[in-house]
Protein backbone atom coordinates (compact mmCIF):
# COMPACT_ATOMS: atom_id res chain seq x y z
CA UNK A 1 0.00 0.00 0.00
CA UNK A 2 2.96 2.04 0.74
CA UNK A 3 4.73 1.51 -2.22
CA UNK A 4 1.05 2.68 -4.27
CA UNK A 5 1.77 6.16 -2.59
CA UNK A 6 5.28 6.68 -2.67
CA UNK A 7 5.09 5.38 -6.93
CA UNK A 8 2.57 8.29 -7.32
CA UNK A 9 4.10 11.36 -9.36
CA UNK A 10 4.27 14.25 -7.11
CA UNK A 11 2.62 16.67 -9.31
CA UNK A 12 -0.82 14.27 -10.02
CA UNK A 13 -3.21 16.42 -9.13
CA UNK A 14 -5.45 14.74 -6.50
CA UNK A 15 -8.80 16.77 -6.08
CA UNK A 16 -10.90 16.77 -2.79
CA UNK A 17 -9.21 14.36 -0.65
CA UNK A 18 -5.73 14.06 -0.82
CA UNK A 19 -5.30 12.20 2.10
CA UNK A 20 -6.89 9.33 1.12
CA UNK A 21 -5.63 10.38 -2.79
CA UNK A 22 -3.70 6.54 -2.49
CA UNK A 23 -5.95 4.20 -1.46
CA UNK A 24 -8.66 6.08 -3.82
CA UNK A 25 -6.40 5.87 -6.48
CA UNK A 26 -5.14 2.00 -6.06
CA UNK A 27 -8.56 1.37 -6.17
CA UNK A 28 -9.49 3.14 -9.58
CA UNK A 29 -7.10 1.25 -10.87
CA UNK A 30 -8.37 -1.92 -9.14
CA UNK A 31 -11.76 -1.00 -10.64
CA UNK A 32 -10.23 -0.77 -13.70
CA UNK A 33 -9.08 -3.77 -13.80
CA UNK A 34 -12.15 -5.97 -12.74
CA UNK A 35 -14.31 -3.95 -15.58
CA UNK A 36 -11.54 -5.60 -18.23
CA UNK A 37 -11.77 -8.78 -16.46
CA UNK A 38 -15.52 -8.78 -16.31
CA UNK A 39 -16.32 -6.67 -19.85
CA UNK A 40 -13.46 -8.37 -22.24
CA UNK A 41 -14.31 -11.67 -22.88
CA UNK A 42 -17.89 -11.12 -23.72
CA UNK A 43 -17.02 -8.12 -25.84
CA UNK A 44 -14.32 -10.51 -28.21
CA UNK A 45 -17.05 -12.90 -28.10
CA UNK A 46 -19.65 -10.87 -29.62
CA UNK A 47 -17.17 -8.81 -31.85
CA UNK A 48 -15.10 -11.71 -32.98
CA UNK A 49 -18.57 -13.43 -34.01
CA UNK A 50 -21.16 -11.05 -34.70
CA UNK A 51 -20.24 -7.51 -35.66
CA UNK A 52 -16.45 -8.47 -37.54
CA UNK A 53 -18.05 -11.16 -39.91
CA UNK A 54 -21.29 -8.16 -40.92
CA UNK A 55 -17.86 -5.92 -41.49
CA UNK A 56 -15.75 -8.49 -43.52
CA UNK A 57 -19.09 -9.18 -45.63
CA UNK A 58 -19.46 -5.43 -46.76
CA UNK A 59 -15.90 -5.91 -47.62
CA UNK A 60 -15.95 -9.20 -49.51
CA UNK A 61 -19.57 -7.96 -51.34
CA UNK A 62 -17.04 -5.35 -53.27
CA UNK A 63 -15.03 -8.58 -55.08
CA UNK A 64 -16.06 -11.04 -57.67
CA UNK A 65 -14.94 -14.06 -55.53
CA UNK A 66 -15.83 -17.86 -55.20
CA UNK A 67 -14.46 -18.01 -52.21
CA UNK A 68 -10.90 -19.35 -52.60
CA UNK A 69 -7.53 -18.04 -53.41
CA UNK A 70 -7.07 -13.73 -52.92
CA UNK A 71 -9.71 -11.26 -53.87
CA UNK A 72 -8.21 -9.45 -57.18
CA UNK A 73 -11.41 -9.12 -58.70
CA UNK A 74 -12.30 -5.65 -57.38
CA UNK A 75 -16.21 -4.95 -59.15
CA UNK A 76 -17.14 -2.24 -56.47
CA UNK A 77 -21.25 -2.08 -56.24
CA UNK A 78 -21.74 -4.26 -59.36
CA UNK A 79 -22.29 -7.21 -56.84
CA UNK A 80 -25.00 -5.18 -55.70
CA UNK A 81 -26.43 -3.62 -58.90
CA UNK A 82 -26.90 -7.19 -59.91
CA UNK A 83 -28.51 -8.83 -57.14
CA UNK A 84 -31.59 -5.96 -56.83
CA UNK A 85 -31.89 -6.00 -60.86
CA UNK A 86 -32.43 -9.86 -60.72
CA UNK A 87 -35.45 -10.54 -60.78
CA UNK A 88 -35.14 -13.66 -58.59
CA UNK A 89 -34.26 -11.50 -56.06
CA UNK A 90 -36.82 -8.82 -56.38
CA UNK A 91 -39.33 -11.79 -56.01
CA UNK A 92 -37.29 -13.26 -53.01
CA UNK A 93 -37.76 -9.31 -51.20
CA UNK A 94 -41.64 -9.46 -52.28
CA UNK A 95 -42.04 -13.15 -50.86
CA UNK A 96 -40.69 -11.71 -47.53
CA UNK A 97 -43.11 -8.74 -47.51
CA UNK A 98 -46.05 -10.82 -47.97
CA UNK A 99 -45.38 -12.85 -45.10
CA UNK A 100 -44.48 -9.69 -43.30
CA UNK A 101 -47.66 -8.12 -43.91
CA UNK A 102 -50.03 -11.25 -43.97
CA UNK A 103 -48.35 -12.06 -40.57
CA UNK A 104 -49.45 -8.82 -39.14
CA UNK A 105 -52.90 -8.97 -40.89
CA UNK A 106 -54.01 -12.53 -39.88
CA UNK A 107 -51.77 -13.71 -37.16
CA UNK A 108 -52.08 -10.47 -34.97
CA UNK A 109 -55.86 -10.32 -34.12
CA UNK A 110 -55.77 -14.22 -34.28
CA UNK A 111 -53.39 -14.27 -31.50
CA UNK A 112 -55.63 -11.36 -29.75
CA UNK A 113 -58.67 -12.94 -30.06
CA UNK A 114 -57.46 -16.16 -28.60
CA UNK A 115 -55.32 -14.45 -25.82
CA UNK A 116 -58.49 -13.19 -24.85
CA UNK A 117 -60.44 -16.47 -24.69
CA UNK A 118 -57.93 -18.24 -23.20
CA UNK A 119 -57.80 -15.06 -20.21
CA UNK A 120 -61.20 -16.20 -19.40
CA UNK A 121 -61.23 -18.43 -16.30
CA UNK A 122 -61.96 -21.66 -17.73
CA UNK A 123 -60.68 -24.66 -16.60
CA UNK A 124 -57.58 -26.34 -17.64
CA UNK A 125 -56.23 -23.03 -18.81
CA UNK A 126 -52.81 -23.90 -17.59
CA UNK A 127 -53.07 -26.83 -19.87
CA UNK A 128 -54.18 -24.47 -22.64
CA UNK A 129 -51.51 -22.58 -22.57
CA UNK A 130 -48.95 -24.94 -22.56
CA UNK A 131 -50.62 -26.96 -25.69
CA UNK A 132 -50.67 -23.54 -27.41
CA UNK A 133 -47.13 -23.23 -26.79
CA UNK A 134 -45.97 -26.52 -27.71
CA UNK A 135 -45.18 -25.72 -31.68
CA UNK A 136 -43.12 -22.73 -30.29
CA UNK A 137 -40.84 -24.51 -28.59
CA UNK A 138 -40.13 -27.48 -31.76
CA UNK A 139 -37.79 -26.02 -34.29
CA UNK A 140 -38.21 -25.10 -37.74
CA UNK A 141 -36.60 -27.95 -39.12
CA UNK A 142 -39.09 -30.74 -37.31
CA UNK A 143 -42.01 -28.32 -37.99
CA UNK A 144 -40.75 -28.12 -41.50
CA UNK A 145 -40.48 -32.14 -41.76
CA UNK A 146 -44.31 -32.85 -39.82
CA UNK A 147 -46.01 -30.36 -42.38
CA UNK A 148 -43.94 -31.45 -45.71
CA UNK A 149 -45.21 -35.44 -45.14
CA UNK A 150 -48.36 -34.14 -44.02
CA UNK A 151 -49.19 -32.13 -46.95
CA UNK A 152 -48.33 -34.48 -49.76
CA UNK A 153 -50.58 -35.02 -52.29
CA UNK A 154 -53.38 -37.52 -51.39
CA UNK A 155 -52.07 -37.25 -48.01
CA UNK A 156 -52.98 -36.52 -44.43
CA UNK A 157 -54.10 -32.61 -45.08
CA UNK A 158 -55.75 -33.96 -48.00
CA UNK A 159 -57.98 -36.94 -46.89
CA UNK A 160 -59.31 -34.73 -44.06
CA UNK A 161 -60.24 -31.71 -46.00
CA UNK A 162 -62.36 -34.63 -48.32
CA UNK A 163 -63.39 -36.28 -45.19
CA UNK A 164 -65.48 -33.28 -43.81
CA UNK A 165 -66.69 -32.69 -47.60
CA UNK A 166 -64.67 -29.45 -48.05
CA UNK A 167 -62.20 -31.58 -50.93
CA UNK A 168 -62.71 -28.59 -53.16
CA UNK A 169 -60.05 -26.88 -50.99
CA UNK A 170 -57.25 -29.81 -52.05
CA UNK A 171 -54.28 -27.69 -53.93
CA UNK A 172 -51.10 -29.04 -54.44
CA UNK A 173 -49.80 -27.78 -51.89
CA UNK A 174 -46.16 -26.75 -52.52
CA UNK A 175 -46.44 -28.04 -55.68
CA UNK A 176 -47.98 -25.13 -56.94
CA UNK A 177 -46.15 -21.51 -57.60
CA UNK A 178 -49.26 -19.54 -57.31
CA UNK A 179 -50.14 -21.40 -53.76
CA UNK A 180 -46.95 -22.36 -52.14
CA UNK A 181 -46.28 -19.03 -50.37
CA UNK A 182 -49.28 -19.69 -48.82
CA UNK A 183 -49.04 -22.59 -47.72
CA UNK A 184 -45.78 -21.76 -45.76
CA UNK A 185 -47.71 -18.66 -44.52
CA UNK A 186 -50.27 -21.62 -42.78
CA UNK A 187 -47.30 -23.26 -41.38
CA UNK A 188 -45.42 -20.21 -40.17
CA UNK A 189 -48.85 -19.17 -38.60
CA UNK A 190 -49.48 -22.91 -36.51
CA UNK A 191 -45.74 -22.45 -35.62
CA UNK A 192 -45.78 -19.41 -34.09
CA UNK A 193 -49.13 -18.14 -33.48
CA UNK A 194 -48.75 -19.74 -29.27
CA UNK A 195 -45.93 -17.14 -28.95
CA UNK A 196 -47.73 -14.14 -30.00
CA UNK A 197 -50.95 -15.52 -27.28
CA UNK A 198 -48.43 -16.37 -24.76
CA UNK A 199 -47.46 -12.90 -25.35
CA UNK A 200 -50.60 -11.21 -25.07
CA UNK A 201 -51.99 -13.26 -22.55
CA UNK A 202 -49.09 -11.81 -20.36
CA UNK A 203 -49.84 -8.37 -21.61
CA UNK A 204 -53.38 -8.98 -20.93
CA UNK A 205 -52.46 -10.40 -16.82
CA UNK A 206 -51.55 -6.39 -16.76
CA UNK A 207 -54.38 -4.91 -17.20
CA UNK A 208 -56.08 -4.00 -14.26
CA UNK A 209 -59.58 -5.48 -13.81
CA UNK A 210 -60.62 -2.23 -11.97
CA UNK A 211 -60.03 -0.73 -15.29
CA UNK A 212 -62.89 -3.29 -17.09
CA UNK A 213 -65.02 -3.01 -13.98
CA UNK A 214 -64.86 0.94 -13.87
CA UNK A 215 -65.68 1.22 -17.43
CA UNK A 216 -68.41 -1.15 -17.46
CA UNK A 217 -70.19 0.96 -14.80
CA UNK A 218 -69.64 3.75 -17.02
CA UNK A 219 -72.01 1.70 -19.55
CA UNK A 220 -69.17 0.38 -21.98
CA UNK A 221 -70.08 -2.30 -23.59
CA UNK A 222 -67.97 -5.19 -24.11
CA UNK A 223 -66.52 -4.51 -27.01
CA UNK A 224 -66.07 -1.33 -26.38
CA UNK A 225 -64.09 -1.86 -23.30
CA UNK A 226 -61.55 -4.34 -25.03
CA UNK A 227 -61.57 -1.73 -28.23
CA UNK A 228 -60.59 1.20 -25.83
CA UNK A 229 -59.89 0.58 -22.85
CA UNK A 230 -57.86 -3.43 -23.15
CA UNK A 231 -56.45 -2.93 -26.57
CA UNK A 232 -54.45 0.31 -25.85
CA UNK A 233 -52.53 -0.97 -22.60
CA UNK A 234 -51.81 -4.14 -24.85
CA UNK A 235 -50.25 -1.37 -26.79
CA UNK A 236 -46.61 -2.42 -26.00
CA UNK A 237 -46.95 -5.99 -25.88
CA UNK A 238 -48.55 -5.71 -29.34
CA UNK A 239 -46.05 -3.25 -31.03
CA UNK A 240 -42.74 -5.93 -29.55
CA UNK A 241 -44.98 -8.47 -30.96
CA UNK A 242 -44.76 -6.83 -34.29
CA UNK A 243 -41.63 -5.68 -34.02
CA UNK A 244 -40.19 -9.56 -33.71
CA UNK A 245 -42.60 -10.74 -36.18
CA UNK A 246 -41.42 -8.52 -38.92
CA UNK A 247 -37.60 -9.21 -37.96
CA UNK A 248 -38.47 -12.82 -38.28
CA UNK A 249 -40.33 -12.74 -41.57
CA UNK A 250 -37.70 -11.12 -43.17
CA UNK A 251 -34.99 -13.66 -42.28
CA UNK A 252 -37.03 -16.92 -43.27
CA UNK A 253 -35.23 -19.40 -43.70
CA UNK A 254 -35.15 -22.91 -42.26
CA UNK A 255 -39.03 -23.96 -43.25
CA UNK A 256 -38.44 -22.74 -46.41
CA UNK A 257 -35.21 -24.72 -47.47
CA UNK A 258 -36.05 -27.61 -45.66
CA UNK A 259 -40.02 -27.88 -47.64
CA UNK A 260 -39.28 -26.05 -50.79
CA UNK A 261 -36.10 -24.99 -51.11
CA UNK A 262 -37.28 -21.89 -52.36
CA UNK A 263 -39.04 -23.65 -55.27
CA UNK A 264 -41.09 -24.07 -57.34
CA UNK A 265 -39.59 -22.15 -59.98
CA UNK A 266 -38.25 -19.64 -57.25
CA UNK A 267 -41.94 -19.08 -55.89
CA UNK A 268 -40.91 -19.41 -52.34
CA UNK A 269 -37.60 -17.87 -52.75
CA UNK A 270 -36.86 -15.40 -49.88
CA UNK A 271 -33.93 -13.36 -49.19
CA UNK A 272 -32.15 -15.54 -46.79
CA UNK A 273 -32.55 -18.87 -49.24
CA UNK A 274 -31.20 -16.54 -52.20
CA UNK A 275 -28.22 -16.01 -50.22
CA UNK A 276 -27.54 -19.29 -49.33
CA UNK A 277 -28.33 -20.52 -52.61
CA UNK A 278 -25.96 -17.94 -54.02
CA UNK A 279 -23.35 -18.08 -51.71
CA UNK A 280 -23.16 -21.65 -50.59
CA UNK A 281 -24.19 -24.02 -53.08
CA UNK A 282 -23.11 -21.77 -56.11
CA UNK A 283 -19.57 -20.62 -54.76
CA UNK A 284 -20.64 -16.71 -55.32
CA UNK A 285 -19.35 -15.66 -52.39
CA UNK A 286 -18.76 -11.88 -53.41
CA UNK A 287 -22.43 -11.99 -54.60
CA UNK A 288 -23.39 -13.62 -51.64
CA UNK A 289 -21.73 -11.27 -49.24
CA UNK A 290 -23.68 -8.55 -51.33
CA UNK A 291 -26.99 -9.79 -50.62
CA UNK A 292 -26.17 -10.61 -46.83
CA UNK A 293 -25.68 -6.79 -46.56
CA UNK A 294 -28.59 -6.13 -48.26
CA UNK A 295 -30.30 -8.08 -45.97
CA UNK A 296 -28.76 -6.75 -43.27
CA UNK A 297 -29.60 -3.10 -44.08
CA UNK A 298 -33.36 -4.04 -44.73
CA UNK A 299 -33.60 -5.12 -41.16
CA UNK A 300 -31.79 -2.76 -39.49
CA UNK A 301 -33.29 0.32 -41.31
CA UNK A 302 -36.61 -1.91 -40.45
CA UNK A 303 -35.40 -1.73 -37.10
CA UNK A 304 -33.81 2.20 -36.14
CA UNK A 305 -37.28 3.03 -38.05
CA UNK A 306 -38.93 0.66 -35.67
CA UNK A 307 -37.29 2.00 -32.60
CA UNK A 308 -37.43 5.84 -33.34
CA UNK A 309 -41.08 5.89 -34.72
CA UNK A 310 -43.38 2.82 -32.66
CA UNK A 311 -41.18 1.53 -30.32
CA UNK A 312 -39.82 4.67 -28.11
CA UNK A 313 -40.32 4.59 -24.85
CA UNK A 314 -41.49 1.04 -24.16
CA UNK A 315 -38.67 -1.15 -25.24
CA UNK A 316 -37.05 -1.38 -22.00
CA UNK A 317 -39.58 -2.98 -19.92
CA UNK A 318 -41.15 -4.74 -22.76
CA UNK A 319 -38.21 -6.09 -24.82
CA UNK A 320 -37.11 -7.93 -21.51
CA UNK A 321 -40.54 -9.20 -20.56
CA UNK A 322 -40.22 -10.90 -24.16
CA UNK A 323 -37.55 -12.66 -24.64
CA UNK B 1 -71.49 -14.70 -18.80
CA UNK B 2 -72.26 -18.56 -19.27
CA UNK B 3 -72.28 -18.21 -23.44
CA UNK B 4 -69.33 -16.23 -23.29
CA UNK B 5 -67.57 -19.09 -21.18
CA UNK B 6 -69.39 -21.75 -23.79
CA UNK B 7 -67.69 -19.64 -26.74
CA UNK B 8 -64.21 -19.72 -24.84
CA UNK B 9 -64.42 -23.44 -24.58
CA UNK B 10 -65.27 -23.68 -28.20
CA UNK B 11 -61.98 -21.62 -29.22
CA UNK B 12 -59.79 -23.31 -26.73
CA UNK B 13 -61.01 -26.77 -28.17
CA UNK B 14 -60.29 -25.70 -31.76
CA UNK B 15 -56.81 -24.51 -30.78
CA UNK B 16 -55.89 -27.29 -28.76
CA UNK B 17 -57.02 -29.26 -31.91
CA UNK B 18 -55.09 -27.04 -34.60
CA UNK B 19 -52.11 -27.60 -32.22
CA UNK B 20 -52.53 -31.06 -31.14
CA UNK B 21 -53.63 -32.94 -34.68
CA UNK B 22 -50.34 -32.76 -36.25
CA UNK B 23 -48.33 -33.66 -33.53
CA UNK B 24 -50.66 -36.93 -33.21
CA UNK B 25 -50.37 -37.54 -36.84
CA UNK B 26 -46.17 -37.59 -36.23
CA UNK B 27 -46.79 -39.89 -32.71
CA UNK B 28 -49.13 -42.32 -34.33
CA UNK B 29 -47.96 -42.56 -37.54
CA UNK B 30 -44.62 -44.23 -36.30
CA UNK B 31 -46.59 -46.85 -34.72
CA UNK B 32 -48.38 -47.58 -38.54
CA UNK B 33 -46.05 -49.06 -41.09
CA UNK B 34 -45.94 -47.07 -44.50
CA UNK B 35 -48.48 -49.39 -46.30
CA UNK B 36 -50.90 -48.14 -43.67
CA UNK B 37 -50.15 -44.43 -44.13
CA UNK B 38 -50.19 -44.63 -48.15
CA UNK B 39 -53.75 -46.53 -48.15
CA UNK B 40 -55.55 -44.26 -45.40
CA UNK B 41 -53.15 -41.45 -44.33
CA UNK B 42 -55.22 -39.96 -41.66
CA UNK B 43 -55.86 -43.36 -39.74
CA UNK B 44 -55.64 -44.99 -36.54
CA UNK B 45 -52.41 -47.45 -35.98
CA UNK B 46 -54.38 -50.73 -36.81
CA UNK B 47 -52.31 -52.77 -35.34
CA UNK B 48 -49.75 -51.03 -33.35
CA UNK B 49 -46.60 -51.48 -35.11
CA UNK B 50 -43.45 -51.10 -32.92
CA UNK B 51 -40.73 -51.91 -35.48
CA UNK B 52 -40.22 -48.21 -36.39
CA UNK B 53 -39.76 -46.88 -32.99
CA UNK B 54 -37.60 -49.94 -32.18
CA UNK B 55 -35.37 -49.20 -35.36
CA UNK B 56 -34.57 -45.88 -35.03
CA UNK B 57 -34.04 -46.16 -31.62
CA UNK B 58 -31.36 -48.63 -31.84
CA UNK B 59 -29.62 -47.07 -34.75
CA UNK B 60 -26.99 -44.79 -33.40
CA UNK B 61 -27.40 -42.46 -35.80
CA UNK B 62 -30.39 -41.00 -33.41
CA UNK B 63 -28.30 -41.12 -30.39
CA UNK B 64 -24.87 -39.88 -32.52
CA UNK B 65 -27.40 -37.17 -33.44
CA UNK B 66 -28.78 -36.15 -29.96
CA UNK B 67 -25.05 -36.59 -28.47
CA UNK B 68 -23.60 -33.94 -31.12
CA UNK B 69 -26.67 -31.45 -30.48
CA UNK B 70 -26.25 -31.38 -26.53
CA UNK B 71 -22.39 -31.04 -26.89
CA UNK B 72 -22.52 -28.03 -28.61
CA UNK B 73 -26.32 -26.82 -27.01
CA UNK B 74 -24.01 -27.25 -23.39
CA UNK B 75 -21.20 -25.69 -24.69
CA UNK B 76 -22.97 -22.73 -26.12
CA UNK B 77 -25.22 -22.11 -22.72
CA UNK B 78 -22.06 -22.29 -20.55
CA UNK B 79 -20.62 -19.37 -22.44
CA UNK B 80 -23.25 -17.35 -23.41
CA UNK B 81 -24.51 -17.63 -19.36
CA UNK B 82 -20.57 -16.94 -17.60
CA UNK B 83 -19.61 -14.81 -20.22
CA UNK B 84 -23.01 -12.74 -20.51
CA UNK B 85 -23.34 -12.59 -16.00
CA UNK B 86 -20.30 -11.21 -16.10
CA UNK B 87 -20.88 -8.40 -18.76
CA UNK B 88 -24.29 -7.80 -17.42
CA UNK B 89 -22.48 -7.23 -13.84
CA UNK B 90 -19.97 -5.09 -14.99
CA UNK B 91 -22.91 -2.74 -16.58
CA UNK B 92 -25.43 -3.10 -13.91
CA UNK B 93 -22.83 -2.44 -10.42
CA UNK B 94 -20.28 -0.26 -11.66
CA UNK B 95 -20.21 3.03 -12.70
CA UNK B 96 -18.00 4.21 -15.34
CA UNK B 97 -17.75 6.41 -18.72
CA UNK B 98 -19.55 4.25 -21.74
CA UNK B 99 -21.40 2.21 -19.75
CA UNK B 100 -24.08 2.97 -21.83
CA UNK B 101 -22.72 2.89 -24.76
CA UNK B 102 -21.32 -0.72 -24.08
CA UNK B 103 -25.08 -1.40 -22.94
CA UNK B 104 -26.54 -0.44 -26.15
CA UNK B 105 -24.04 -2.42 -28.28
CA UNK B 106 -24.80 -5.13 -26.74
CA UNK B 107 -28.42 -4.59 -27.07
CA UNK B 108 -28.19 -3.67 -30.80
CA UNK B 109 -27.64 -7.55 -31.44
CA UNK B 110 -31.36 -7.80 -30.42
CA UNK B 111 -32.20 -5.16 -33.06
CA UNK B 112 -31.19 -6.84 -36.40
CA UNK B 113 -31.14 -10.49 -37.14
CA UNK B 114 -28.20 -12.46 -36.27
CA UNK B 115 -29.06 -15.48 -38.77
CA UNK B 116 -27.59 -12.39 -41.79
CA UNK B 117 -24.47 -13.06 -40.40
CA UNK B 118 -24.26 -16.72 -41.19
CA UNK B 119 -22.32 -16.18 -44.54
CA UNK B 120 -19.54 -14.04 -43.53
CA UNK B 121 -19.81 -16.44 -40.25
CA UNK B 122 -18.97 -19.42 -42.73
CA UNK B 123 -16.03 -17.63 -44.18
CA UNK B 124 -14.92 -16.42 -40.70
CA UNK B 125 -14.53 -19.86 -39.33
CA UNK B 126 -13.07 -21.73 -42.22
CA UNK B 127 -10.37 -18.55 -41.64
CA UNK B 128 -10.06 -20.20 -38.18
CA UNK B 129 -10.06 -23.83 -39.01
CA UNK B 130 -13.06 -23.96 -36.95
CA UNK B 131 -15.73 -26.41 -39.72
CA UNK B 132 -16.26 -29.73 -38.88
CA UNK B 133 -16.02 -28.74 -35.22
CA UNK B 134 -18.53 -28.75 -32.55
CA UNK B 135 -17.06 -25.31 -31.23
CA UNK B 136 -17.32 -23.87 -35.05
CA UNK B 137 -21.40 -23.59 -34.30
CA UNK B 138 -21.13 -23.43 -30.33
CA UNK B 139 -19.04 -20.11 -30.08
CA UNK B 140 -21.49 -18.16 -32.37
CA UNK B 141 -24.44 -19.61 -31.29
CA UNK B 142 -23.40 -18.09 -27.30
CA UNK B 143 -22.23 -14.86 -29.21
CA UNK B 144 -25.99 -14.74 -30.74
CA UNK B 145 -27.39 -15.47 -27.52
CA UNK B 146 -25.39 -12.63 -25.70
CA UNK B 147 -27.74 -9.94 -26.23
CA UNK B 148 -30.62 -11.36 -24.63
CA UNK B 149 -28.71 -13.07 -22.12
CA UNK B 150 -27.39 -9.50 -20.84
CA UNK B 151 -30.50 -7.62 -21.09
CA UNK B 152 -32.50 -10.00 -19.26
CA UNK B 153 -29.86 -10.09 -16.69
CA UNK B 154 -29.00 -6.56 -16.31
CA UNK B 155 -32.24 -5.03 -15.11
CA UNK B 156 -31.97 -8.43 -12.54
CA UNK B 157 -28.85 -7.54 -11.11
CA UNK B 158 -29.45 -3.46 -11.14
CA UNK B 159 -32.90 -4.53 -8.71
CA UNK B 160 -30.91 -6.07 -6.08
CA UNK B 161 -30.59 -3.97 -3.33
CA UNK B 162 -27.40 -1.92 -2.64
CA UNK B 163 -27.51 -2.12 0.88
CA UNK B 164 -26.21 -5.91 0.36
CA UNK B 165 -23.93 -4.84 -1.52
CA UNK B 166 -22.55 -2.57 1.15
CA UNK B 167 -22.89 -5.01 3.53
CA UNK B 168 -20.68 -6.88 2.09
CA UNK B 169 -18.08 -5.03 1.20
CA UNK B 170 -18.35 -3.51 4.95
CA UNK B 171 -17.43 -7.43 5.62
CA UNK B 172 -14.58 -6.75 3.94
CA UNK B 173 -15.52 -9.51 0.69
CA UNK B 174 -14.20 -7.68 -2.48
CA UNK B 175 -16.80 -6.30 -4.98
CA UNK B 176 -15.81 -9.56 -7.09
CA UNK B 177 -16.62 -12.01 -4.31
CA UNK B 178 -20.28 -10.14 -3.53
CA UNK B 179 -20.70 -10.91 -7.35
CA UNK B 180 -19.85 -14.65 -6.97
CA UNK B 181 -21.13 -15.29 -3.54
CA UNK B 182 -23.90 -13.31 -3.16
CA UNK B 183 -25.63 -11.81 -6.53
CA UNK B 184 -25.09 -14.57 -8.60
CA UNK B 185 -26.93 -16.83 -5.97
CA UNK B 186 -29.37 -14.27 -5.79
CA UNK B 187 -30.16 -13.86 -9.39
CA UNK B 188 -30.57 -17.67 -10.02
CA UNK B 189 -34.12 -17.55 -11.22
CA UNK B 190 -32.79 -15.15 -14.50
CA UNK B 191 -30.03 -17.49 -14.72
CA UNK B 192 -32.37 -20.48 -15.46
CA UNK B 193 -34.35 -17.98 -17.72
CA UNK B 194 -31.50 -17.14 -19.89
CA UNK B 195 -29.77 -20.63 -19.68
CA UNK B 196 -33.11 -22.15 -20.90
CA UNK B 197 -32.87 -19.20 -23.53
CA UNK B 198 -29.64 -20.02 -24.97
CA UNK B 199 -30.14 -23.74 -24.76
CA UNK B 200 -33.17 -23.64 -26.53
CA UNK B 201 -31.60 -21.29 -29.61
CA UNK B 202 -28.92 -23.71 -29.95
CA UNK B 203 -30.98 -26.36 -30.03
CA UNK B 204 -32.91 -25.54 -32.63
CA UNK B 205 -30.88 -23.78 -34.56
CA UNK B 206 -30.78 -24.91 -38.18
CA UNK B 207 -28.22 -23.03 -40.68
CA UNK B 208 -25.26 -22.25 -39.33
CA UNK B 209 -24.93 -26.32 -38.69
CA UNK B 210 -26.18 -26.58 -41.94
CA UNK B 211 -23.12 -24.69 -43.36
CA UNK B 212 -20.42 -25.61 -40.70
CA UNK B 213 -20.92 -29.31 -40.95
CA UNK B 214 -20.42 -31.19 -44.34
CA UNK B 215 -19.35 -34.96 -42.40
CA UNK B 216 -22.99 -36.27 -41.17
CA UNK B 217 -21.55 -38.16 -38.29
CA UNK B 218 -21.39 -34.12 -37.06
CA UNK B 219 -25.03 -33.50 -37.22
CA UNK B 220 -27.34 -31.86 -34.45
CA UNK B 221 -31.12 -33.24 -34.70
CA UNK B 222 -32.22 -30.55 -36.79
CA UNK B 223 -30.07 -31.25 -39.69
CA UNK B 224 -30.10 -34.92 -39.17
CA UNK B 225 -34.31 -34.68 -39.22
CA UNK B 226 -34.47 -32.97 -42.41
CA UNK B 227 -31.47 -35.19 -43.77
CA UNK B 228 -33.36 -38.59 -42.38
CA UNK B 229 -36.47 -37.25 -43.93
CA UNK B 230 -34.76 -36.21 -47.56
CA UNK B 231 -32.64 -40.07 -47.26
CA UNK B 232 -36.26 -41.92 -46.39
CA UNK B 233 -39.18 -40.14 -48.58
CA UNK B 234 -40.65 -43.67 -49.57
CA UNK B 235 -40.27 -44.54 -45.70
CA UNK B 236 -43.16 -42.52 -44.45
CA UNK B 237 -43.65 -44.30 -41.17
CA UNK B 238 -40.33 -44.57 -40.33
CA UNK B 239 -39.62 -40.75 -41.12
CA UNK B 240 -42.65 -40.59 -38.53
CA UNK B 241 -41.48 -42.28 -35.91
CA UNK B 242 -37.83 -41.14 -36.18
CA UNK B 243 -39.69 -37.00 -36.13
CA UNK B 244 -41.50 -38.10 -33.19
CA UNK B 245 -38.42 -39.41 -31.11
CA UNK B 246 -36.51 -36.13 -32.15
CA UNK B 247 -39.32 -33.82 -30.52
CA UNK B 248 -38.83 -35.57 -27.27
CA UNK B 249 -36.06 -33.62 -25.76
CA UNK B 250 -37.19 -29.83 -26.74
CA UNK B 251 -41.04 -30.57 -25.01
CA UNK B 252 -39.64 -32.42 -22.31
CA UNK B 253 -37.12 -29.57 -21.36
CA UNK B 254 -39.98 -27.24 -21.83
CA UNK B 255 -42.29 -28.65 -19.68
CA UNK B 256 -39.38 -28.90 -17.42
CA UNK B 257 -38.42 -24.97 -17.23
CA UNK B 258 -41.50 -23.77 -18.30
CA UNK B 259 -42.68 -22.45 -14.88
CA UNK B 260 -39.14 -21.51 -13.91
CA UNK B 261 -39.08 -19.69 -16.79
CA UNK B 262 -41.71 -16.95 -16.04
CA UNK B 263 -40.12 -16.42 -12.87
CA UNK B 264 -37.15 -15.31 -14.44
CA UNK B 265 -38.84 -13.56 -16.91
CA UNK B 266 -41.15 -11.23 -14.05
CA UNK B 267 -38.23 -10.53 -12.09
CA UNK B 268 -36.65 -8.87 -14.77
CA UNK B 269 -40.08 -6.74 -15.67
CA UNK B 270 -39.80 -5.21 -12.43
CA UNK B 271 -35.97 -4.43 -12.87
Amino acid sequence: MSAAITTRPPTAPVPHAPAAGGTRRRSRTRTRLELALLLTPALVLFAGFVLIPIGVAAYYSLYSWNGFGPLSDFVGFQNYVDALSGEVFQGAIGHNLIIAVLSIVVQLPLSISLAMLLNRKIRGRTFLRMVVFAPYVLSEAVTAVIWLLMLQPGGFVDSILRGIGLGGLVQLWLADPSIVLYTLFLVITWKYIGFGVILLLAGLQGVPPELREAAALDGASAWQTTRHVVLPLLGPTIRIWVFLSVIGSLQLFDLVWIMTLGGPANASTTMATYLVDHGFKRYEFGFGSAVAVILFIICFLFALLYQRFALRRDTDGALTGVR
Amino acid sequence: MSRRNAIGYLAAFAVVGMTVVPLLFVVLGGFRTTAQINSSPAGLPAPFVWDNYAEVAGSPVFWRLLGNSALIAVIATTLAVVLGSMAAFALSRYRFRGREGFYTLFTLGLLFPLGVATLPLYLWLRELNLLENPLGVAIPEAAFSLPVTIVILRPFMHAIPNELEDAALLDGAAKLGFFWRILLPLSRPALITVSVLAFVTSWNFYLLPLLVFNDSTNFTLPLGVAMFQSEHTQDTAKVLAFTALSMIPALTFFVLAERRMVGGLTGSVKG
